[in-house]
């Protein structure tokens, strides 16, 4: 296959984490190494046993495809296949997958002699996902309280749980979360907005510089955060929004079982309140 | 030395407070998780043990006196006796003494009798207690799709109180608007009953003592103009959920699937419960305790000048079952209105209700 005219300049042996020089090659355009092997062996058989499960299931619908963790009666057991013992070994497939992504990405990142900011933000989406099956399920002494696997049957899931703590927009966790993505949406469209309004200029004006973005944001608001200070901050608040997702669940059952609009009852019983 | 006026030493002291708060206010495992519904569906309550010894602490049933059931029937002996005329003077006076124990300990046979003239009806009490006698035997007999065979006695709402703990007055009722601009849904009063949320603090009123509609659910999937339900009448309902919710301790799943709330192939055997209850309450709130309402001392009503009514929380008081299930009504036959001729002076008639139905078509 054809190389584009720079890739010559990061094709270069080394800097791989493990195996040495046994799996550092390409295949096509794509880097494989160490953790392309155990990246392809863990999906190719966590998406076989997902199969397994579909066959297993009274339904080949795509949508009602359901896969589920064992009843909350095997505890932290293993579980027969056929009782969540698939989703089980489904679950460490994925972990393996997404593990192995990342640390595909860090040996990447060493042979471009870039920072670790692409694994480090997969790293935050995987705590997210390690968090919902085995953190909280651990720590509620059951694998039944992960959620399925099944288009439909993972969105059941997520509304009954949250129906469990009667309202769930009282976690304060959600809360920053929310807000969180919120300001995430919100950045990105601020940004998008402002390159595409410099790099389109109208009929017959040139194409504008970083410097009349900086002075358009201080014109308007009084600041700019600069070309590479955006995408810090945007970093940051989607790091932040997966990061709180993560803790939103993981209070919710291990460190608190009722409403959760009833946790606010320290605020309401501050003796500041002169009601009655 | 870091200075507690710079920004890292204040950034310390939010940290610090934050800890503190996290602490103080959170709880931490184990859990005890009760599954509803399928593997994976998320349909579960959950309860910490220590909350769980607590309500277990709280709701025991109370030492019984045995059973006596010899003498002659009460109304031949005593004078004044209205609704236990017909079973023996030993079980008339076992269940006077329990009574006594359930509902004034503090103060004795004097809360209701007049001393030397027990027969007197005087004291507003005696009459008060004989129309709830009424109404516990009309529970025990007349609303068994509710209360099974656990049946309820004074001590299943009482517990040693006069009044019992757990009752609800009026505050604002839908549309009771003071101005033109927004009506006044008693929104943003935190109530223990809607678990101090944000939500209409007065869900009983519409519900457990009017007959508004709780049912909010279209039957299509997007709006087709024959919903007339608004998001207030939602509020309304989600606030009336919470309180069941609270009064049994339980989360929404204890009934629903929140994939579809209104469908009734998709709930709990629990839902039918609750819907058996919501009759009961509208009729135990307008026959039983409405009536009896100038009979109260204004002290003992409502801001309104309401009386104290029932919801679930009356019984329940936080549990599943009220008192986990204790059988203690059994143990009275007289209030699971054996050894009774026509007790109540009218024959409650159950309101009319249609059965659930798959598919969420009740009325």
């Amino acid at each position: 296959m054809a190389m584009l005219s720079f890739e010559k300049k990061y094709r270069v042996p080394g800097g791989t984490l493990l195996g040495g020089d046994l799996f550092d090659f390409w295949v096509g355009p794509f880097y494989v190494g160490f953790f392309g092997v155990t990246t392809i062996f863990f999906s190719v058989l966590g998406t076989a046993l997902i199969v397994w499960g579909a066959a297993l299931g009274p339904t080949w619908n795509i949508w009602q495809i359901d896969i589920p963790p064992p009843a909350i009666a095997y505890g932290l057991a293993f579980a027969p296949l056929a009782k969540g013992g698939l989703w089980q070994i489904i679950t460490i497939c994925a972990i393996g997958a997404f593990v192995s992504w990342a640390l595909r990405e860090v040996e990447i990142s060493r042979k471009l002699g870039i920072g670790l900011h692409v694994p480090f933000a997969f790293s935050v989406a995987i705590f997210a996902y390690v968090t919902l099956e085995v953190i909280r399920p651990l720590l509620m002494g059951a694998w039944g309280n992960g959620f399925p696997y099944g288009i439909m049957a993972h969105l059941d899931w997520v509304s009954n749980t949250g129906y469990n703590y009667l309202n769930f927009e009282y976690n304060p966790a959600h809360m920053i979360a929310v807000s969180l993505f919120f300001t995430t949406t919100f950045a990105l469209a601020l940004h998008a907005s402002l390159v595409l309004s410099a790099i389109n200029p109208a009929e017959g004006e040139a194409v504008k510089t970083a410097e009349h973005e900086d002075t358009f944001f201080r014109d308007f608001i009084g600041y700019s955060i600069g070309t590479l200070g955006i995408h810090r901050l945007g970093l940051f608040l989607a790091l932040g929004a997966g990061f709180f997702s993560a803790v939103c669940i993981l209070i919710s059952g291990p460190f608190w079982t009722a409403g959760w609009p009833s946790w606010w009852s320290w605020w309401l019983n501050m003796p500041i309140w002169s009601m009655h | 030395m870091l200075k507690l006026n710079s920004i890292p030493g204040l950034a310390l002291l939010a940290a610090f407070a934050m800890c503190i708060l996290v602490v103080l206010t959170f709880q931490r495992p184990p859990v005890d998780v009760i599954a509803t519904g399928g593997p994976g569906l998320g349909m579960q309550t959950l309860y910490n043990p220590a909350q769980v010894n607590k309500a277990l602490g709280m709701n025991q049933p109370p030492a019984m006196l045995p059973a006596i059931n010899a003498g002659p029937m009460a109304g031949t002996v005593y004078k004044n006796v209205q609704v236990l005329k017909n079973i023996s003077t030993g079980a008339f006076t076992r269940l006077m003494v329990s009574m006594t124990d359930w509902v004034a300990p503090q103060q004795g046979c004097g809360y209701c009798h007049v001393a030397g003239n027990f027969a007197s009806d005087a004291k507003y009490t005696k009459v008060v207690a004989r129309r709830m006698l009424q109404m516990t035997i009309a529970v025990n007999t007349t609303y068994t799709d509710h209360v099974g065979s656990v049946g309820v006695t004074c001590y299943t709402c009482h517990r040693g109180n006069n009044v019992p703990s757990k009752v609800w007055f009026t505050g604002v009722t839908p549309g009771s608007a003071p101005g033109l601009a927004e009506v006044d849904m008693g929104k943003n009063l935190p109530a223990a009953s809607v678990d101090d949320s944000a939500l209409p603090s007065d869900p009983d009123t519409p519900f457990l003592l009017n007959q508004d509609k709780i049912r909010i659910s279209g039957n299509t999937a997007l709006p087709d103009g024959t919903n007339p339900a608004s998001i207030k009448n939602t509020e309304w309902t989600y606030a009336l959920m919470m309180s069941y919710a609270q009064a049994l301790g339980v989360s929404c799943e204890y009934c629903h699937d929140s994939r579809s709330f209104n469908s009734w192939s998709e709930s709990t055997p629990q839902r039918v419960k609750a819907f058996y209850a919501e009759a009961m309450l509208r009729d135990l709130n307008n026959s039983y305790m409405v009536p009896l309402t100038t009979l109260f001392p204004v002290t003992l009503r409502g801001p309104q000048g309401d009386v104290a009514k029932i919801d679930c929380a009356t019984c329940h008081q936080g549990v599943y079952k009220p008192l986990f299930g204790a059988k203690m009504a059994s143990q009275f036959p007289a209030l699971e209105g054996v050894s009774m001729q026509q007790a109540a002076p009218k024959p409650i008639v159950k309101p009319a209700m249609a059965a659930p139905k798959p598919g969420g078509s009740t009325p």
